[in-house]
Parts: structure tokens; sequence; C-alpha cells
């Protein structure tokens, strides 16, 4: 189903061939950041698996940073630092900078576009206080986050579908990007190299395949939290563009630095935004203890998450935990009052209610951390331009928001920073794209019959008379990475993992897909989604298991201290050698990138 | 078809499974004339989500039921559908919450296409959407770098109407949108109103003539059908009818 009255295609051989200067691959915000860019200065269409108000970032509560300085002291140059410590010195410093530099613009454009945040008396954007963000460099939580009550992402998700509306932006929708298509050219000096020229789909409702040639590609398309089972990402979330990068052999980056929030609704990894602390709820541990005290004693309950994270497993560990089986802590709100939960957080208020029947007004809330966000993913420049390696620009293709490694995060990003990588990244990405297409540059060739592969792998698929069941797979998967990759890792956890995946990627090859039609066909989608989930697992196994240190969102007991002799750099990981092996080792080459240190020398984190 | 049986391995309720029987309207384009209703019995607990239910079939006994979903949670709008004859989120339904001593009735929302099994074709809805300019129309300049300045009371008197995730619980559940497909629907008025109180907005009028079609605002017969379905608890009939005072009034 498509939005608009799009342009007449050709279909050759059932294949639907359409050309744009620019193909945005995802609609949650950075697509849709990009888009708006994009839109007015290039021919552009957005592909989305979803209807764009479906996507993730509708999801994000707590609020955007930026350094407004609207309710307190603040300055741009805190909160680079807080982004760098907060990232345990993995972030890349010149990323950092521009990422909090640009923040104040992007808060700005997103209320010129009209989004509702929450005001000040007098008026202005307000703010409050979220982890890690601090006034000079650490002495004290600062108020720097700009909301909109516990719903700032679902304001910048309809915002931005909004503008695009009002732009005409051309969307795709339920159309899910399977293959990016390359191109080989000449470099002109005798040798060949690859260059982007379009996207493969696949239209939901018909079943049928669509060719996006593109002179410039804009990946968008979010992270993969599904890999685990105690998650808050939707069931969309499958990293499928993240996978077809992966499979073109282009490198993905810091892939072991999975988030685990603090504050997933125990049992269910329903998200309870960082902002309810940072409106003062605390966490107790079973005897009522504010334990956070012990572990941060500055900032206590607001130390990032990689580290609250930690210390709640950690009590639960040490039999401290609360509950029947003393496997969960608590979010107090009790003294918050009613008024501040319903207006400053009253979804989490709702979602506490609903789906454990507790009422945060009188009761404490049971949590425990749930798998959020992908600190790594596609590597790319400031710029948004992906990369091939550790410096060379792959020319015409993007990436931008949580599929993307910029790295803004490095090993743990902060709260409120990832709704602000997507709105700068996003911008970028597309303003970069429509000078890239503007340039003079042509449309790359398509290969014969680009979409060979897509129907291929569909028809194995499809035609398949296997005997394993999809959800079978993917729910040992998730127990496994929940067990083995999760808060604290082993290199013995993370070897057993890497087993038991290499089991899945052989019983994988004898998947069933029951729905043989053509229409509407979710079975067949979820068993492609579940490939792609099989890949990322397998690479953030491998580079877990390589990175023998901890360090933020990476945890090993058996190597407890970072160590930044050895690992002060970024993992690359490469496809080679035979991708189809179910062994890691025959297809995983791993590889390091520098950090950027610009003005920041790594030190010891406390908080 | 069985009914509720407990099985009992414990007192406590979160622990204790039951078999529920769901009875789905199944449809597949490319088979069938007409729908046809379809009974699964399933293992729940009481805290489990119709959503559950449906993933538990589709992944244990029927790949080919189809439906959307994605958040989980009520925030993305996805999965509204009809649960014994109410319009809701089949992920913010509780088990505990319906009576399963009977079927529990599952079908596609009305009054939208039906492409397959749960699952609509959204378009005419999202068309009525984007007619009533849902977005901010300011012509006047904010200062370089900063932001309008709205007061709290100025952003508190739209607030109701910002938390529509578009999902259509209320459209599709609206008699009037049932026999009148040139409707404007009640979540496309909401969106207007979105913007119509805004104090930012320069265009409320613009909006206001479109929704005094014959098409708009005063098709709506007050049943409330839309208030009650709304997963996020706006106040749909009483957006709608401070669209009619505004109208009225020719002014917000």
């Amino acid at each position: 189903m498509t939005s608009e009255n799009h342009v007449e295609t050709t279909v050759v051989d059932g294949v639907h061939y359409h050309q744009y200067d620019i193909v945005i691959v995802g609609a949650g915000g950075a697509g849709m950041r990009a888009a708006i860019e994009a839109g007015p200065g290039a021919k552009t269409a957005v592909i989305s698996k979803l209807y764009p108000t479906r996507s993730h970032t509708g999801a994000a509560q707590g609020g955007m940073a930026a350094a407004l300085a609207n309710v307190e002291e603040d300055s741009w140059e805190w909160h680079t630092f807080d982004t760098i410590k907060g990232g345990d010195y993995l972030v890349d410093q010149d990323a950092a900078e521009i990422l909090a530099k640009e923040a104040i613009d992007a808060v700005i454009d997103l209320e010129n576009m009209g989004l509702p945040f929450n005001r000040t008396p007098d008026g202005k954007i307000d703010q409050r206080r979220f982890g890690g963000h601090t006034r000079d460099h650490g002495k004290a939580p600062v108020r720097r986050a700009c909301y909109a009550a516990d719903r700032t992402g679902h304001m910048i998700l309809q915002t931005l579908f909004q503008n695009c509306v009002k732009l005409g932006i051309e969307f795709y929708n339920e159309y899910y990007a399977l293959d990016l298509v390359m191109t080989e050219v000449d470099a002109g000096d005798g040798t060949t190299s690859q260059k982007p020229s379009g996207v493969v789909a696949y239209e939901l409702a018909t079943g049928e395949l669509h060719v996006f040639q593109a002179k410039a590609v804009i990946f968008a398309t979010g992270g993969f939290g599904k890999i685990y089972k105690t998650t808050s990402n939707a069931h969309t979330l499958t990293g499928d563009g993240v996978g077809i990068i992966w499979r073109k052999g282009l490198p993905l980056e810091d892939m072991e630095f999975f988030q685990f929030h603090p504050t997933g609704l125990a049992g269910l990894g329903i998200l309870l935004t960082e902002g309810a602390r940072g409106e003062g709820a605390i966490l107790r541990n079973a005897s009522g203890e504010r334990f956070m005290e012990r572990y941060a004693p500055t900032i206590k309950d607001l130390a990032p998450r990689d580290i609250v994270a930690r210390c709640m497993v950690q009590e639960v560990a040490e039999g401290r935990g609360a509950g029947p089986d003393k496997d969960y802590v608590l979010l107090d709100c009790t003294h918050l009052g009613a008024e501040v939960l319903e207006t400053k957080l009253p979804d989490i208020t709702e979602f506490a209610r609903t789906y454990l029947g507790v009422d945060p007004v009188y009761e404490p809330v049971p949590v425990m951390p749930t798998a959020h966000y992908a600190m790594g993913g596609i590597p790319t420049n400031v710029n948004a331009e992906v990369l091939s390696d550790n410096t060379t620009v792959v020319p015409g293709l993007y990436a931008a928001g949580e599929c993307a490694c910029v790295s803004v995060h490095g090993s743990n990003r902060l709260g409120t920073n990832s709704l602000l990588d997507i709105n700068v990244f996003g911008k970028r990405a597309g303003r970069n794209a429509v000078e890239y297409v503007n340039s003079g540059v042509d449309f790359t060739p398509l290969p014969d019959d680009p979409a060979a592969g897509v129907r291929g792998m569909l028809e194995v698929l499809r035609d398949s008379n296997g005997t394993e069941r999809i959800a079978a797979i993917r729910k040992e998967l998730q127990d496994e990475m929940d067990k083995g990759a999760q808060v604290f890792r082993t290199s013995e956890s993370l070897d057993h993992v890497a087993e038991v995946i290499a089991g899945l990627r052989d019983r994988y090859r004898n998947i069933a897909v029951q729905d043989k039609g053509k229409r509407f066909n979710t079975d067949l989608l979820e068993a492609v989604e579940l490939g792609f989930l099989l890949d990322l697992a397998e690479v953030v196994v491998a580079s877990a298991r390589n990175r023998e240190e901890s360090r933020g969102g990476h945890m090993r007991d058996d190597f407890p201290n970072r160590d930044d002799e050895k690992f002060m750099q970024h993992t690359m990981a490469y496809l080679s050698g035979d991708a189809h092996s179910s062994v890691a080792s025959d297809h995983i080459r791993l590889d390091w990138k520098p950090v950027t240190i610009t003005r920041y020398q790594p030190m010891e984190r406390k908080y | 078809m069985t009914t509720a049986t407990l099985q009992t391995t414990s007192t406590d309720a979160a622990t204790t499974s039951f078999t529920v029987t769901f009875l789905i309207r199944r449809f597949d384009p490319e088979v069938d004339a007409e729908p046809r209703w379809q009974d699964f019995d399933v293992e729940m607990y009481a805290t489990d989500r119709v959503l559950d239910a449906l993933h538990k079939i589709k992944w244990e006994q029927d790949g080919s039921l189809t439906f959307r979903r994605s958040c989980a949670h009520g925030i993305c709008g996805s999965d509204a559908m009809r649960i014994n004859g109410r319009n809701r989120l089949a992920c913010k339904t509780l088990i505990k919450d319906l009576d399963i001593t009977k079927p529990i009735y599952v079908e596609a929302i009305k009054g939208l296409p039906l492409e397959k099994d749960l699952v609509v074709d959204m378009e005419p809805f999202f068309a009525s959407y984007r007619e009533v300019q849902p977005f901010l129309q300011a012509s006047s300049a904010p200062s370089a770098g900063k932001e309008r300045v709205q007061s709290v009371a100025e952003r508190a008197r739209f607030d109701d109407t910002t938390k529509c995730i578009l999902c259509a619980a209320c459209t599709s559940s609206c008699p009037v949108f049932w026999t009148d497909g040139q409707y404007f629907g009640p979540a496309a008025i909401v969106n207007a109103h979105r913007f119509i109180f805004d104090s930012r907005d320069e265009e409320a009028k613009v909006r206001l003539d479109i929704l005094n079609d014959k098409e708009g605002v005063w098709r709506c017969r007050t049943t409330f059908n839309c208030t009650d379905a709304c997963p996020r608890g706006i106040e749909v009939t009483k957006a709608i009818a401070e669209v009619k005072q505004a109208i009225l009034r020719g002014t917000p």
C-alpha cells in the first residue's frame, strides 16, 4: 500500500522498477528527518516495513538532550564531555562535539515544526534531569532533557510524519527492503569497485518485488533488539538493514556493545523511562535500601544506564532482589505524588497499571534491565557516509540512527542522546545525500536482474518442506542470548551461545514456512527476519568474545577492568570466507579501528 | 471446542494457565470468497494479552494467521482489532479482563477494506488524516535559533489530542463511518483539533472550513463509540464537540 500516487513504474518479469534520486530505507525518526531534508532538494522515496507512525521512535519516552540552558546553566561542551565519559571513552570525540553542538538547533527545528514540548512557566521548552548528564564535568545532575511528558519519541515521530505529509514526501509503506543492489564499476585506475545502485524491496500486500534505482541510498532501519528475549524493542526490530549491509560484505562496528535499560517492567521488558528517576524516583532492593548510593555516591540513581543495570543485576545475584523469587528490584515513585506521575509520567504510570497491575502512585514497580539499544552498527563518518573499512567512504551510501555507528555513543549511550542522534545525523544524511545527487552524478546502472538474489532467497524459504518452526529457533536464540550475552558475559558463556547459534543456523536451513500465499505473507517475512537475527547475533557474540576487557555496556566477568592499552579501539567485523557455514570463525573476520580523541584523555569513570 | 478449563498447577494466578478458546474471523483473499470463523484453543495465563494468543496461534498452530503488530505495548497503533465486538488494541487487552468462560471473538476492524484475516487497508484512513492538513502552519518566523513561546496553559489546551497514535480504533468503531465511507471520521478530526487549538498555528480557519463540509464534523451523531474505543484515553467525542463549537463561533 502506498500513500501517494506514485509515478509510473515499469514491470519486467514481474519485478517493478522505480527510479528516485534518493531512496531512504526506514521511516522512523532518522529516516523521516532525512526525508524532510532530502525531499525538497531531490526526488525522494521512503521505504518502510511498517506505516511510518508505527516506527519504534514512537516508543521513546523521556526526552532529547540539548544544552538550551532554559532552566539552569548548561553548555554544549559539558554535554560533549558527558557523552564521551558516558560512552566510557570509546566515543569518537569529533562526532560527540557535533552531536552536542547541533543538538540545540535540532530541538529548535522540531519545535518550529510543531512539536508540543512541555513548557516552563515563562513559555520556553522545559528541561529535566537524565542519567549521566551533568553540570561542569560531573559535579551534579543538570536539566538538559527537552521533553513532552513521557511521550517525547511519540511526539517526534508524529511531528516528523506531519511535516513529511506537509512536504508531500512519497512513502512506500509495508515494503520490506531485503537487499542493497551494488554494481561493479570501473574505478578509472584499471581496478573495479562496488557502487550502490538501488534497493530491492518486497511488497507485503502483493508479495511482488520492487527495485528502486537510486543515486543515493540512506539506511535508517533502526536496531535489532529482538536478538534478545527480554527487550524494550518492537517485534519488528529484527535488524534487517544492518543485516543487509553485513551480507554485502561491508563491515559492522562495535557490535558487542548493547545497552540494557535498567528499568524494564519485570518479566516483560516494557520500558519505563529513566525520566522517572530524572523526576526523583529511586531504585530500591528488597530491604528498601537505595542501593545506588553505594555504587555511584555523587549522582546515585542518575548514573548512566550500563552502571545502573549492572548494579541491579548484582543486587539480585547477591540475594537482595525483591519479590517471591527475589529476581527483581523496585522503582519507587510513590513519593513523587499523583500529580507528577499523571502530568509528567502518564504513560509509564499506565503501563505499570495495565501490565503488572501495580499502581506507581501507591506501590513501587518491579523492574529489571531490558535489552534496549545497539550502540554498534553500520560504520559511518560524521557526514553519515557509510565506510567500507576504517576510512574509505562508499559513495552514495548513508546511514543514520540506531542502525549506524558514528560513533557518538561509544560503549554506552546516554539516555536522551538517541532521539538527538536521529535528528542530528538524520538531517546530515539527508542534506549530504542531496548535495551528492545534485553534484552531477548519474544513476549507476543496475546489474542484470538485480532482484535475483532476493527472489532466490524467498523461493527457497517459501518452497521449503522443512520441519523446523521459525518461532522455536527464534525463541532458543533469544533465551540463550539473554543467558549468555546479556549484562554480564564470560568467555564461557559466550562460547556456549556461539555454539547454540551455530546449531540454530544449521536448523534454519530446514525451516518451515506454512503460509504459501502471495498476499500479506507475514509468515514468510518472519522467516527472513529470523535469518537476519541469526546473522547479527553471531556478530554480536563474536565481537564480545574478542573484547577481553570490560567497558561501558560490555561487562566481562572474566576481564572486569577496562584495558585502554589493548582495547581503546572500535571493533570492526567483516563477513569473509564461507558465509553459509554455521561456524562463525569460518566467515567473521575481526579488526580494529582507532578512536578519535580531540580534547578529553581517557580517565577512570566514576560518578 | 473447549472453554476455560482450569489446569490447577498452583494457586497463584500468575502461574496458573487456562485453555482459552478464540474464534477468529479468517479471510484469505487468494482462497476464500467470504470470511469464515475458525476456532483455536490456546494455553494462556491471566496476565497474557490477546496479542500473545495471536502469536501463540501463529507460532505454534497456524503460521498463516495474519495480523499487524509492532511495539506490543500500546504506542505504535498497529494492532487495533475487534475483540468481543469492541475495538481495542490486542496488546493492551489482557486475558484477565475478558470472560474466558466463553470463546473470545477476534475480527478485523470494520469500515475499511478487508485484506487478509485481521489486516485491513489503512489507506482510506490515512487519506482522511492528510485532508485535514495535520501539520503546524505558522508564517511568523520565531526569532532565529529560538523556540516559539507557548504558555503552560496554551500547551495544555490541546494536550489530549496530541496523544493519538493513528490506530483507527475510533474511526472504525463509528457507525456513521461504517455506513458513509466519505465521513472524515473521528481520528482525522482529533488530528485537526490538535492544530486548531495550538496557539502557535495560524490556519485554524482553513481546517474549520474543511470540517464544516458535509462529510465533516456534522456527520457525528455523538454515539461515544470513539471515546470508548480510544486506547489512549482521548476524549474523542469531546474533541469533536469542541471543533463543532469552533465552527459555529468561527474561531477556536
